[in-house]
Protein backbone atom coordinates (compact mmCIF):
# COMPACT_ATOMS: atom_id res chain seq x y z
CA UNK A 1 0.00 0.00 0.00
CA UNK A 2 2.85 1.98 1.08
CA UNK A 3 1.57 5.49 1.33
CA UNK A 4 4.51 7.72 1.97
CA UNK A 5 5.06 8.27 5.65
CA UNK A 6 6.92 11.19 7.18
CA UNK A 7 9.82 10.51 9.53
CA UNK A 8 7.64 11.54 12.48
CA UNK A 9 4.91 9.09 11.41
CA UNK A 10 7.52 6.31 11.13
CA UNK A 11 8.74 6.94 14.67
CA UNK A 12 5.15 6.79 15.87
CA UNK A 13 4.41 3.56 13.98
CA UNK A 14 7.61 2.02 15.33
CA UNK A 15 6.78 2.96 18.93
CA UNK A 16 3.31 1.57 18.34
CA UNK A 17 4.59 -1.83 17.20
CA UNK A 18 6.34 -2.07 20.58
CA UNK A 19 2.99 -1.27 22.23
CA UNK A 20 1.50 -4.32 20.50
CA UNK A 21 4.23 -6.52 21.99
CA UNK A 22 3.41 -5.50 25.58
CA UNK A 23 2.50 -8.24 28.01
CA UNK A 24 4.44 -10.64 25.83
CA UNK A 25 7.64 -12.66 25.79
CA UNK A 26 10.34 -12.24 23.12
CA UNK A 27 12.51 -15.33 22.78
CA UNK A 28 16.05 -15.83 21.41
CA UNK A 29 16.12 -18.51 18.71
CA UNK A 30 18.96 -19.82 16.55
CA UNK A 31 17.12 -22.07 14.06
CA UNK A 32 13.74 -22.20 12.26
CA UNK A 33 12.85 -25.20 14.45
CA UNK A 34 13.44 -23.20 17.63
CA UNK A 35 11.48 -20.29 16.16
CA UNK A 36 8.57 -22.64 15.54
CA UNK A 37 8.75 -23.97 19.12
CA UNK A 38 8.81 -20.38 20.43
CA UNK A 39 5.78 -19.34 18.34
CA UNK A 40 3.85 -22.45 19.39
CA UNK A 41 4.66 -21.67 23.01
CA UNK A 42 3.20 -18.17 22.65
CA UNK A 43 6.18 -15.90 22.01
CA UNK A 44 5.02 -12.46 20.80
CA UNK A 45 8.23 -12.11 18.73
CA UNK A 46 11.51 -13.94 18.25
CA UNK A 47 15.09 -12.66 18.22
CA UNK A 48 17.03 -14.44 15.48
CA UNK A 49 20.70 -14.93 16.33
CA UNK A 50 23.44 -17.40 15.54
CA UNK A 51 24.42 -18.09 19.12
CA UNK A 52 22.50 -17.38 22.28
CA UNK A 53 24.34 -15.17 24.79
CA UNK A 54 25.43 -18.09 27.00
CA UNK A 55 27.21 -19.67 24.03
CA UNK A 56 28.69 -16.32 22.96
CA UNK A 57 30.24 -16.18 26.44
CA UNK A 58 31.51 -19.74 26.16
CA UNK A 59 32.92 -19.27 22.65
CA UNK A 60 34.62 -15.92 23.24
CA UNK A 61 36.03 -13.99 20.29
CA UNK A 62 34.22 -11.37 18.23
CA UNK A 63 30.50 -11.75 18.01
CA UNK A 64 28.73 -10.21 14.97
CA UNK A 65 25.38 -9.86 13.22
CA UNK A 66 23.91 -13.21 12.13
CA UNK A 67 24.01 -14.58 8.58
CA UNK A 68 21.11 -12.97 6.66
CA UNK A 69 20.22 -16.37 5.16
CA UNK A 70 19.75 -17.77 8.66
CA UNK A 71 17.54 -14.81 9.60
CA UNK A 72 15.47 -15.28 6.43
CA UNK A 73 14.94 -18.93 7.33
CA UNK A 74 13.44 -17.83 10.63
CA UNK A 75 11.33 -15.12 8.95
CA UNK A 76 9.84 -17.82 6.74
CA UNK A 77 9.19 -20.17 9.65
CA UNK A 78 6.95 -17.90 11.75
CA UNK A 79 4.23 -15.25 11.38
CA UNK A 80 5.14 -13.27 14.53
CA UNK A 81 7.62 -10.34 14.32
CA UNK A 82 11.27 -11.30 13.84
CA UNK A 83 14.00 -9.19 15.44
CA UNK A 84 17.76 -9.43 14.96
CA UNK A 85 20.84 -7.95 16.60
CA UNK A 86 23.48 -5.66 15.17
CA UNK A 87 26.65 -4.51 16.93
CA UNK A 88 26.58 -1.20 18.78
CA UNK A 89 27.54 1.53 16.31
CA UNK A 90 27.60 -0.80 13.28
CA UNK A 91 25.64 1.31 10.80
CA UNK A 92 26.05 -1.15 7.93
CA UNK A 93 24.90 -4.22 9.86
CA UNK A 94 21.77 -2.19 10.64
CA UNK A 95 21.38 -1.24 6.96
CA UNK A 96 21.66 -4.92 6.03
CA UNK A 97 18.99 -5.90 8.56
CA UNK A 98 16.70 -3.17 7.23
CA UNK A 99 17.33 -4.41 3.68
CA UNK A 100 16.07 -7.88 4.60
CA UNK A 101 12.88 -6.37 6.01
CA UNK A 102 13.49 -7.19 9.68
CA UNK A 103 10.69 -6.12 12.07
CA UNK A 104 12.95 -4.73 14.83
CA UNK A 105 16.72 -4.28 15.20
CA UNK A 106 18.34 -4.78 18.61
CA UNK A 107 21.48 -2.60 18.74
CA UNK A 108 22.89 -4.91 21.33
CA UNK A 109 25.68 -5.07 23.88
CA UNK A 110 25.48 -8.87 23.59
CA UNK A 111 27.49 -8.62 20.37
CA UNK A 112 31.01 -7.13 20.30
CA UNK A 113 30.71 -3.34 19.93
CA UNK A 114 31.80 -1.97 16.55
CA UNK A 115 32.18 1.55 17.90
CA UNK A 116 33.45 2.47 21.36
CA UNK A 117 32.03 6.00 21.26
CA UNK A 118 29.01 6.35 19.03
CA UNK A 119 25.73 4.48 18.82
CA UNK A 120 23.90 4.31 15.49
CA UNK A 121 21.88 7.41 14.54
CA UNK A 122 18.65 5.45 14.47
CA UNK A 123 16.65 8.42 13.19
CA UNK A 124 18.17 7.69 9.75
CA UNK A 125 16.33 4.37 9.50
CA UNK A 126 12.73 3.41 8.73
CA UNK A 127 13.00 0.13 10.63
CA UNK A 128 12.58 0.31 14.43
CA UNK A 129 15.32 -0.20 17.03
CA UNK A 130 15.32 -1.54 20.59
CA UNK A 131 18.32 -0.73 22.81
CA UNK A 132 19.51 -1.80 26.26
CA UNK A 133 19.73 0.57 29.23
CA UNK A 134 20.89 0.35 32.83
CA UNK A 135 19.48 3.67 34.00
CA UNK A 136 17.27 6.54 32.92
CA UNK A 137 20.16 8.44 31.33
CA UNK A 138 21.10 5.56 29.03
CA UNK A 139 17.43 4.93 28.20
CA UNK A 140 16.71 8.55 27.20
CA UNK A 141 19.98 8.90 25.28
CA UNK A 142 18.98 5.87 23.20
CA UNK A 143 15.48 7.33 22.67
CA UNK A 144 17.09 10.62 21.56
CA UNK A 145 19.13 8.62 19.02
CA UNK A 146 15.89 7.16 17.68
CA UNK A 147 15.29 3.94 19.65
CA UNK A 148 11.54 3.23 19.80
CA UNK A 149 11.74 0.55 22.49
CA UNK A 150 13.99 0.08 25.53
CA UNK A 151 14.97 -3.02 27.49
CA UNK A 152 17.05 -3.38 30.60
CA UNK A 153 20.49 -4.73 29.87
CA UNK A 154 20.67 -7.16 32.76
CA UNK A 155 23.70 -9.41 32.34
CA UNK A 156 22.98 -11.58 29.28
CA UNK A 157 23.76 -15.27 29.13
CA UNK A 158 24.10 -15.76 32.88
CA UNK A 159 20.66 -16.98 33.94
CA UNK A 160 21.18 -14.62 36.88
CA UNK A 161 18.36 -12.09 37.14
CA UNK A 162 20.08 -9.81 39.65
CA UNK A 163 21.33 -7.20 37.16
CA UNK A 164 18.00 -6.97 35.32
CA UNK A 165 16.35 -6.33 38.69
CA UNK A 166 18.91 -3.67 39.55
CA UNK A 167 18.49 -1.91 36.20
CA UNK A 168 14.68 -2.01 36.26
CA UNK A 169 14.53 -0.74 39.85
CA UNK A 170 16.97 2.02 39.04
CA UNK A 171 15.07 3.24 35.97
CA UNK A 172 11.74 3.18 37.86
CA UNK A 173 13.25 4.99 40.85
CA UNK A 174 14.80 7.66 38.64
CA UNK A 175 11.46 8.16 36.87
CA UNK A 176 9.76 8.70 40.23
CA UNK A 177 12.49 11.17 41.18
CA UNK A 178 11.98 13.12 37.94
CA UNK A 179 8.20 13.23 38.45
CA UNK A 180 8.79 14.75 41.90
CA UNK A 181 10.87 17.64 40.54
CA UNK A 182 9.62 21.19 40.01
CA UNK A 183 9.56 22.16 36.34
CA UNK A 184 12.38 24.65 36.79
CA UNK A 185 14.56 21.85 38.19
CA UNK A 186 14.34 19.80 34.99
CA UNK A 187 17.17 21.70 33.24
CA UNK A 188 19.68 20.74 35.91
CA UNK A 189 18.37 17.17 36.00
CA UNK A 190 18.78 16.93 32.22
CA UNK A 191 22.36 18.12 32.60
CA UNK A 192 23.08 15.57 35.34
CA UNK A 193 21.55 12.71 33.33
CA UNK A 194 23.14 13.94 30.06
CA UNK A 195 19.81 13.78 28.20
CA UNK A 196 17.72 16.28 26.16
CA UNK A 197 15.46 18.33 28.41
CA UNK A 198 12.46 17.76 26.09
CA UNK A 199 12.55 14.02 26.76
CA UNK A 200 12.88 14.64 30.49
CA UNK A 201 9.82 16.92 30.36
CA UNK A 202 7.91 14.05 28.79
CA UNK A 203 8.95 11.70 31.61
CA UNK A 204 8.03 14.39 34.14
CA UNK A 205 4.55 14.78 32.63
CA UNK A 206 3.71 11.10 32.03
CA UNK A 207 5.62 9.26 34.78
CA UNK A 208 6.98 6.78 32.27
CA UNK A 209 9.52 6.41 29.48
CA UNK A 210 8.39 7.81 26.10
CA UNK A 211 8.66 4.27 24.69
CA UNK A 212 7.78 0.74 25.84
CA UNK A 213 10.24 -0.76 28.36
CA UNK A 214 10.88 -4.52 28.53
CA UNK A 215 13.09 -6.52 30.90
CA UNK A 216 16.04 -8.52 29.56
CA UNK A 217 19.22 -10.25 30.67
CA UNK A 218 19.21 -13.26 32.97
CA UNK A 219 15.50 -14.21 33.04
CA UNK A 220 15.34 -18.02 33.37
CA UNK A 221 12.13 -19.05 35.15
CA UNK A 222 8.40 -18.14 35.15
CA UNK A 223 8.96 -16.55 38.56
CA UNK A 224 11.87 -14.45 37.19
CA UNK A 225 9.62 -13.19 34.39
CA UNK A 226 6.75 -12.37 36.76
CA UNK A 227 9.22 -10.62 39.09
CA UNK A 228 10.30 -8.30 36.29
CA UNK A 229 6.65 -7.56 35.44
CA UNK A 230 5.88 -6.74 39.08
CA UNK A 231 8.85 -4.37 39.08
CA UNK A 232 7.35 -2.46 36.16
CA UNK A 233 8.52 -4.19 32.97
CA UNK A 234 5.96 -4.09 30.17
CA UNK A 235 7.13 -7.44 28.78
CA UNK A 236 10.14 -9.74 28.89
CA UNK A 237 12.98 -10.90 26.65
CA UNK A 238 14.20 -14.42 27.40
CA UNK A 239 17.50 -15.30 25.80
CA UNK A 240 19.52 -18.28 26.91
CA UNK A 241 16.95 -19.24 29.58
CA UNK A 242 14.71 -21.26 27.26
CA UNK A 243 16.86 -23.21 24.84
CA UNK A 244 19.57 -23.84 27.46
CA UNK A 245 17.03 -25.60 29.68
CA UNK A 246 15.86 -29.22 29.88
CA UNK A 247 12.39 -28.79 28.30
CA UNK A 248 12.33 -25.61 26.16
CA UNK A 249 8.75 -25.91 24.86
CA UNK A 250 7.26 -26.38 28.32
CA UNK A 251 9.41 -23.71 29.95
CA UNK A 252 8.65 -21.22 27.16
CA UNK A 253 4.89 -21.75 27.47
CA UNK A 254 5.09 -21.44 31.26
CA UNK A 255 6.97 -18.12 31.03
CA UNK A 256 4.37 -16.77 28.57
CA UNK A 257 1.53 -17.60 30.96
CA UNK A 258 3.40 -16.23 33.97
CA UNK A 259 3.84 -12.88 32.19
CA UNK A 260 0.12 -12.73 31.33
CA UNK A 261 -0.81 -13.44 34.97
CA UNK A 262 2.18 -12.00 36.79
CA UNK A 263 0.37 -11.25 40.06
CA UNK A 264 -1.28 -14.68 40.43
CA UNK A 265 1.09 -16.66 42.67
CA UNK A 266 -1.15 -19.73 42.63
CA UNK A 267 -0.92 -19.90 38.86
CA UNK A 268 2.83 -19.23 38.86
CA UNK A 269 3.30 -22.04 41.40
CA UNK A 270 1.51 -24.42 39.07
CA UNK A 271 3.46 -23.19 36.06
CA UNK A 272 6.73 -23.73 37.90
CA UNK A 273 6.06 -27.42 38.55
CA UNK A 274 8.12 -30.06 36.76
CA UNK A 275 9.71 -27.79 34.22
CA UNK A 276 12.83 -29.91 34.09
CA UNK A 277 16.29 -28.54 34.49
CA UNK A 278 16.66 -24.77 34.40
CA UNK A 279 19.62 -23.26 32.63
CA UNK A 280 22.61 -23.93 34.87
CA UNK A 281 23.59 -20.30 35.02
CA UNK A 282 26.64 -18.40 36.12
CA UNK A 283 26.60 -15.86 38.93
CA UNK A 284 26.76 -12.44 37.36
CA UNK A 285 29.63 -11.48 39.68
CA UNK A 286 31.73 -14.51 38.70
CA UNK A 287 32.08 -13.58 35.04
CA UNK A 288 34.91 -11.73 33.38
CA UNK A 289 33.10 -10.30 30.36
CA UNK A 290 30.67 -7.64 31.58
CA UNK A 291 28.35 -6.97 28.64
CA UNK A 292 26.30 -4.33 30.45
CA UNK A 293 29.35 -2.03 30.42
CA UNK A 294 29.14 -1.81 26.64
CA UNK A 295 27.45 1.29 25.19
CA UNK A 296 26.56 3.96 27.75
CA UNK B 1 -22.25 -2.29 33.88
CA UNK B 2 -18.63 -2.53 32.77
CA UNK B 3 -16.82 -3.19 29.53
CA UNK B 4 -14.47 -6.18 29.68
CA UNK B 5 -11.12 -5.82 27.92
CA UNK B 6 -9.22 -8.99 27.06
CA UNK B 7 -5.89 -8.46 28.85
CA UNK B 8 -3.75 -11.54 28.20
CA UNK B 9 -1.33 -9.73 25.86
CA UNK B 10 -1.09 -6.62 23.71
CA UNK B 11 -2.31 -3.02 23.81
CA UNK B 12 -5.25 -3.42 26.19
CA UNK B 13 -4.43 -0.45 28.45
CA UNK B 14 -4.81 1.92 25.48
CA UNK B 15 -8.41 0.71 24.97
CA UNK B 16 -9.17 1.11 28.67
CA UNK B 17 -7.90 4.71 28.55
CA UNK B 18 -10.14 5.53 25.57
CA UNK B 19 -13.18 3.94 27.23
CA UNK B 20 -12.51 5.75 30.52
CA UNK B 21 -12.37 9.05 28.61
CA UNK B 22 -15.90 8.22 27.44
CA UNK B 23 -17.03 7.47 31.00
CA UNK B 24 -17.15 3.67 30.60
CA UNK B 25 -15.94 1.44 33.45
CA UNK B 26 -13.55 -1.36 32.46
CA UNK B 27 -12.53 -4.71 33.85
CA UNK B 28 -9.61 -6.83 32.61
CA UNK B 29 -9.99 -10.45 31.54
CA UNK B 30 -6.77 -12.30 32.38
CA UNK B 31 -8.02 -15.73 33.42
CA UNK B 32 -11.15 -17.88 33.40
CA UNK B 33 -12.27 -16.69 36.85
CA UNK B 34 -12.59 -13.14 35.49
CA UNK B 35 -15.49 -14.26 33.27
CA UNK B 36 -17.63 -14.50 36.41
CA UNK B 37 -17.38 -10.74 36.97
CA UNK B 38 -20.25 -8.63 35.57
CA UNK B 39 -19.73 -7.07 32.14
CA UNK B 40 -21.99 -6.34 29.20
CA UNK B 41 -19.46 -5.38 26.50
CA UNK B 42 -16.23 -6.86 25.23
CA UNK B 43 -13.07 -5.45 23.65
CA UNK B 44 -10.53 -7.68 21.88
CA UNK B 45 -7.37 -5.53 21.61
CA UNK B 46 -4.40 -5.52 19.27
CA UNK B 47 -1.31 -7.60 19.98
CA UNK B 48 -0.22 -10.92 18.55
CA UNK B 49 -3.20 -13.07 17.56
CA UNK B 50 -1.23 -16.32 17.89
CA UNK B 51 -0.35 -15.49 21.50
CA UNK B 52 -3.82 -14.31 22.44
CA UNK B 53 -5.56 -17.29 20.78
CA UNK B 54 -3.30 -19.78 22.48
CA UNK B 55 -3.71 -18.15 25.90
CA UNK B 56 -7.51 -17.92 25.48
CA UNK B 57 -7.63 -21.66 24.88
CA UNK B 58 -5.15 -22.74 27.54
CA UNK B 59 -6.42 -20.41 30.23
CA UNK B 60 -9.95 -21.64 29.47
CA UNK B 61 -11.66 -18.48 28.22
CA UNK B 62 -12.30 -19.39 24.59
CA UNK B 63 -15.66 -21.15 25.02
CA UNK B 64 -17.00 -18.66 27.56
CA UNK B 65 -16.23 -15.65 25.37
CA UNK B 66 -17.55 -17.35 22.24
CA UNK B 67 -20.86 -18.04 24.02
CA UNK B 68 -21.22 -14.39 25.08
CA UNK B 69 -20.48 -13.10 21.59
CA UNK B 70 -22.92 -15.57 20.04
CA UNK B 71 -25.53 -14.39 22.57
CA UNK B 72 -25.14 -10.90 21.11
CA UNK B 73 -22.75 -9.14 23.50
CA UNK B 74 -21.48 -5.96 21.77
CA UNK B 75 -17.86 -6.65 20.81
CA UNK B 76 -15.15 -4.34 19.45
CA UNK B 77 -12.20 -6.16 17.91
CA UNK B 78 -9.07 -4.41 16.64
CA UNK B 79 -6.26 -5.91 14.55
CA UNK B 80 -5.33 -9.16 16.38
CA UNK B 81 -8.87 -9.10 17.82
CA UNK B 82 -10.30 -9.08 14.29
CA UNK B 83 -8.24 -12.18 13.51
CA UNK B 84 -9.64 -13.89 16.64
CA UNK B 85 -13.22 -13.14 15.49
CA UNK B 86 -12.72 -14.30 11.90
CA UNK B 87 -14.36 -17.58 10.95
CA UNK B 88 -11.71 -18.24 8.30
CA UNK B 89 -8.12 -17.38 7.55
CA UNK B 90 -6.91 -17.10 3.96
CA UNK B 91 -6.41 -20.52 2.38
CA UNK B 92 -2.60 -20.29 2.20
CA UNK B 93 -2.45 -19.48 5.94
CA UNK B 94 -2.22 -22.95 7.42
CA UNK B 95 -1.37 -22.15 11.06
CA UNK B 96 -4.22 -23.55 13.10
CA UNK B 97 -4.08 -21.21 16.10
CA UNK B 98 -7.26 -21.25 18.20
CA UNK B 99 -9.79 -18.49 17.42
CA UNK B 100 -13.29 -17.45 18.45
CA UNK B 101 -14.47 -17.72 14.84
CA UNK B 102 -17.82 -15.98 15.42
CA UNK B 103 -17.77 -13.50 12.51
CA UNK B 104 -18.43 -14.53 8.91
CA UNK B 105 -15.31 -13.02 7.40
CA UNK B 106 -12.09 -14.33 5.87
CA UNK B 107 -8.94 -12.59 7.08
CA UNK B 108 -5.55 -12.17 5.46
CA UNK B 109 -2.97 -11.88 8.26
CA UNK B 110 0.12 -9.62 7.99
CA UNK B 111 -1.53 -8.52 4.77
CA UNK B 112 0.70 -5.48 4.26
CA UNK B 113 3.94 -7.31 5.06
CA UNK B 114 6.33 -6.72 7.93
CA UNK B 115 6.89 -3.59 10.02
CA UNK B 116 8.22 -1.56 7.05
CA UNK B 117 4.73 -2.02 5.55
CA UNK B 118 2.98 -0.47 8.59
CA UNK B 119 1.28 2.84 7.77
CA UNK B 120 -1.09 5.57 8.85
CA UNK B 121 -4.07 6.66 6.75
CA UNK B 122 -7.36 8.55 6.96
CA UNK B 123 -10.58 7.29 5.43
CA UNK B 124 -14.33 7.29 5.84
CA UNK B 125 -15.64 4.64 8.24
CA UNK B 126 -19.31 3.88 8.93
CA UNK B 127 -20.25 7.20 7.31
CA UNK B 128 -17.82 9.17 9.51
CA UNK B 129 -15.36 11.26 7.48
CA UNK B 130 -11.57 11.28 7.94
CA UNK B 131 -11.21 8.60 10.60
CA UNK B 132 -7.49 8.24 11.48
CA UNK B 133 -6.35 4.68 10.88
CA UNK B 134 -3.08 3.24 12.17
CA UNK B 135 -2.13 -0.10 10.63
CA UNK B 136 0.62 -2.05 12.43
CA UNK B 137 1.61 -5.29 10.64
CA UNK B 138 -2.09 -5.27 9.96
CA UNK B 139 -4.52 -7.79 8.51
CA UNK B 140 -7.35 -6.94 6.14
CA UNK B 141 -10.67 -8.63 5.45
CA UNK B 142 -10.34 -10.58 2.21
CA UNK B 143 -13.96 -11.77 2.02
CA UNK B 144 -17.28 -11.19 3.79
CA UNK B 145 -20.54 -13.17 3.83
CA UNK B 146 -23.76 -11.29 2.88
CA UNK B 147 -24.68 -10.94 6.59
CA UNK B 148 -21.65 -8.66 7.10
CA UNK B 149 -21.79 -4.90 6.52
CA UNK B 150 -18.60 -3.35 5.16
CA UNK B 151 -17.81 -0.10 7.02
CA UNK B 152 -14.53 1.05 5.51
CA UNK B 153 -12.10 0.38 2.71
CA UNK B 154 -8.56 1.66 2.24
CA UNK B 155 -7.11 1.24 -1.26
CA UNK B 156 -9.97 -1.09 -2.09
CA UNK B 157 -9.29 -3.44 0.87
CA UNK B 158 -11.93 -3.96 3.55
CA UNK B 159 -10.54 -2.69 6.86
CA UNK B 160 -13.69 -2.39 8.98
CA UNK B 161 -16.93 -4.39 9.13
CA UNK B 162 -19.93 -5.08 11.33
CA UNK B 163 -22.04 -8.20 11.73
CA UNK B 164 -24.82 -7.99 14.29
CA UNK B 165 -23.18 -6.83 17.51
CA UNK B 166 -19.62 -7.51 16.34
CA UNK B 167 -17.57 -4.51 15.18
CA UNK B 168 -14.17 -5.48 13.76
CA UNK B 169 -11.43 -3.19 12.43
CA UNK B 170 -7.98 -3.92 11.04
CA UNK B 171 -6.54 -0.67 12.40
CA UNK B 172 -6.01 0.71 15.93
CA UNK B 173 -8.57 3.37 16.99
CA UNK B 174 -7.11 3.09 20.52
CA UNK B 175 -3.80 4.60 19.31
CA UNK B 176 -5.19 7.78 17.73
CA UNK B 177 -6.66 10.84 19.33
CA UNK B 178 -10.15 10.27 17.95
CA UNK B 179 -12.88 8.68 20.02
CA UNK B 180 -15.47 8.14 17.28
CA UNK B 181 -14.87 4.41 16.79
CA UNK B 182 -15.20 3.78 20.52
CA UNK B 183 -18.35 5.94 20.58
CA UNK B 184 -19.78 3.88 17.74
CA UNK B 185 -19.04 0.74 19.78
CA UNK B 186 -20.68 2.14 22.91
CA UNK B 187 -23.82 2.97 20.92
CA UNK B 188 -24.19 -0.66 19.81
Amino acid sequence: MPQTQTAAERVKLNRQLAQMLKGGVIMDVTTPEQAHIAEEAGACAVMALERIPADIRAAGGVSRMSDPAMIRGIQEAVSIPVMAKCRIGHIVEAQVLQAIDIDYIDESEVLSPADNVYHIDKTQFDVPFVCGARDLGEALRRVAEGATMIRTKGEPGTGDVVQAVRHMRKIQKQIRDVVALREDELFEAAKQLAVPVELLREVHATGKLPVVNFAAGGVATPADAALMMQLGAEGVFVGSGIFKSGNPAKRAAAIVKAVANFTDATMIAKLSENLGEAMVGINADEIELIMEERGK
Amino acid sequence: MACAVLAVQGAFIEHEQRLLELGEDCIELRQAADLARPFDRLVLPGGESTVQGKLLEEIGMLEGLRARIEDGMPTLATCAGLILLARDLAAHDDRGTPRLGTMNITVERNAYGRQLGSFHAQAECAGMPDVPMTFIRAPYIAKVEPSVEVLARVDGRIVAAREGSQLAVAFHPELDDDLRMHQLFLQM
